[in-house]
């Protein structure tokens, strides 16, 4: 088992447990915290040495001062109980997300540092002490009381040993808890989702960038040379005589060039739509209704281009509804309508086919909302059985 | 005939040149992108243009765009577009541009038939209309279009019509007489309100009605 806090750590088998790491790292940690205190006895001490309430005022106002230094310190710390990476949220250049997550960082590690200059720095020196001292003093009574009966001595001494692995197991879950708790304020649970969201958009943007260039290399390479491969077989066939064999191996292979052509044509089509990207999304749309074997009616207009991310998921929703139309639904036709409305691209499909899709069933729907997901799109479908289907799909477009 | 090709893929430039020549035309001028496609057509005033979809400098459509702007000339140049896919869009703006006479759209794929390939370029020079048997079949699939009133063998034929041919090539195609082409003509006429006073080229205009029916 990977064990990565300590918190994990306590639910190991005893022996392993004991003699890992994570009883000291804890201690460590709890040690640690007693930092933040110095500063904070400082003032204390200041204030009753001068009796002064200006000299209350600049303290007040340094422990305030400290507090982003004390979070960022607590920060730091974590890594002693917690080898989990804290999600970092960069701000991302263009992107709408660079402000406001940033802030809320600095807030929330500004509250921790306020906590922990108040109360948390005493709790725990306290648990420290109180877990770590008794074992240590009880072992150690033979010398710091010498004066006690040598057998008392010894027994208590004993007794400290056998608490010494009690003592291990306080701290440790003390130290855990308060990792938990760091690791609570400092990254919400709503942060982590919103860093897997953004990751999961990265991945699409390497996957969209590298399809792109496959798309292209293929159209510069393979499908040029092709071109000319059935052109200079062609131009090979006006030279030999009509009933030749090799005018008719000639054929032949002219044949199986241009057949190679069109499934070529119609891979590297699949893979990326130029006409996308030049044209934007009602052509891309348009054509791919075109090539649909159930007649579809597009009526979608927008005054302009939407981020290339948006274009790129509604193309790619577009495209797999009309495919799932054509495959399952039995439909006679189908329409495409749309259009930009309150910072969103607003797209519905419908078909008057028999109905009953269900996302439960197949991975076609799913995989379109988990696309969907991570442009923060949605999509909502109604599909009774007997028909008609309609899916709705909604992207936000914050240009 | 005089042609201007434009072609970034050096390959393909060398064979189209090699192709049109060996057929008896000659190559005023082969450039490798779109700016210089404007510039060659300025200076050598060609029979006819040749030109790829997708160029330098950007690799997006700027073939396309050049020979829109081209088509905006008076008198405007006759056009024949190479495109790697069908695209609609495409083709539709391609066929809109200077009334749609003496221009072509056509799948790269085509200039492998060269024998066919040369000819449909020769249709466009004359001021033809050639669209890809592609892009027809794709509009031919939509048999709720008000399109559905033509016969099957009038869809044929109309598909013919796409291609720039003429009334005899198109019975020659189809194995039946030129009264009985001209008599299918005449019904696609009537069904897609083409009446027989309509200014411009009806054969063209039944095209366009077919692209713009999207």
């Amino acid at each position: 088992m990977l064990v990565r806090t300590a918190l994990e750590a306590l639910a190991q088998r005893p022996i392993p447990f004991l003699r890992s790491a994570w009883p000291w790292r804890s201690l460590a940690y709890l040690l640690a915290g007693a930092v933040p205190g110095l500063p904070v006895l400082g003032v204390v001490a200041a204030v009753a040495v001068t009796s002064s309430p200006a000299v209350l005022v600049a303290g007040v106002a340094v422990a305030a001062l400290l507090t982003p230094v004390a979070g960022r310190y607590e920060r730091w710390r974590l890594r002693l109980v917690d080898g989990v990476p804290l999600p970092d949220t960069p701000p991302e250049p263009g992107g709408d997300t660079g402000e406001p997550p940033r802030r809320g960082r600095e807030v929330r590690v500004a509250a921790l540092g306020g906590l922990a200059l108040l109360v948390l720095w005493w709790i725990d020196l306290v648990m420290a002490a109180s877990g770590a001292a008794g074992p240590v003093l009880l072992i150690l009574s033979p010398v710091v009381q010498p004066e006690a009966e040598p057998v008392a001595a010894v027994a208590a001494s004993a007794a400290g040993v056998l608490l010494v692995p009690v003592a291990a197991y306080t701290l440790t879950a003390w130290a855990g808890a308060r990792g938990a708790m760091t690791r609570a304020i400092l990254a919400p649970q709503a942060a982590e989702l919103a860093e897997v969201l953004r990751s999961r958009a990265r991945l699409v943007d390497a996957f969209e960038t590298e399809r792109r260039r496959i798309e292209r290399d293929l159209h510069d390479g393979a499908q040029q040379r092709l071109v000319a491969l059935t052109m200079t077989l062609g131009m090979a066939r006006l030279d030999l005589p009509d009933d030749s064999p090799a005018a008719r191996a000639v054929e032949r292979a002219h044949g199986e060039a241009k057949q190679a052509l069109a499934e070529l044509r119609a891979l590297v089509r699949g893979v990326h739509s130029q006409v996308l990207t030049d044209r934007g999304l009602p052509a891309a749309v348009r054509d791919v209704a075109g090539r649909s074997p159930v007649p579809v009616a597009v009526d979608l207009a927008l005054d302009e281009r939407l981020p290339a991310a948006v274009e790129v998921t509604a193309y790619y929703v577009v495209t797999e509804a009309l495919a799932n139309v054509a495959r399952h639904s039995g439909a006679s036709a189908a329409r495409v309508t749309g259009g930009a409305a309150d910072g969103a691209l607003v797209l519905e499909i419908h078909d008057d086919g028999r109905g009953g899709a269900d996302p439960a069933r197949g991975t076609g729907l799913t995989g379109l909302a988990d696309r969907l997901a991570v442009v923060g799109g949605r999509l909502s479908l109604s599909s009774p059985a007997g028909g008609p289907t309609r899916m709705r799909v909604e992207i936000p477009c914050a240009s | 005939m005089r042609v201007v090709i434009a072609e970034d893929a050096v390959l393909l430039r060398e064979g189209l040149i090699g192709l049109l020549e060996r057929f008896g035309h000659t190559v005023a001028a082969a450039v490798g992108d779109a700016p210089s496609l404007v510039e060659a057509v300025e200076e050598h005033r060609p029979d006819v243009v040749v030109t790829d979809v997708r160029m330098p400098p950007g690799f997006s459509d700027e073939g396309l765009r050049a020979a829109l702007e081209l088509r905006r000339a008076r008198p405007a140049p006759a056009v024949l577009v190479l495109s790697q896919y069908v695209e609609q869009t495409y083709a539709a703006e391609l066929l809109d541009s200077g009334g749609g006479a003496g221009v072509g759209y056509l799948l790269k794929d085509r200039v492998g038939d060269v024998r066919e390939f040369v000819d449909a370029l020769g249709r466009v020079a004359a001021g033809g209309t050639v669209v890809d048997p592609e892009v027809v079949r794709q509009l031919l699939r939509r048999p709720r279009d008000p399109l559905l009133r033509l016969t099957p063998r009038e869809r044929e034929v109309l598909a013919l019509i796409a291609e720039g041919r003429s009334n005899a090539s198109i019975a020659g195609a189809l194995f039946v007489t030129e009264a009985a082409v001209a008599k299918h003509i005449a019904g696609i006429f009537t069904k897609l309100d083409l009446p027989p006073a309509a200014d411009g080229n009806r054969r063209v205009l039944a095209v366009l009605a077919y692209l713009r029916r999207q």
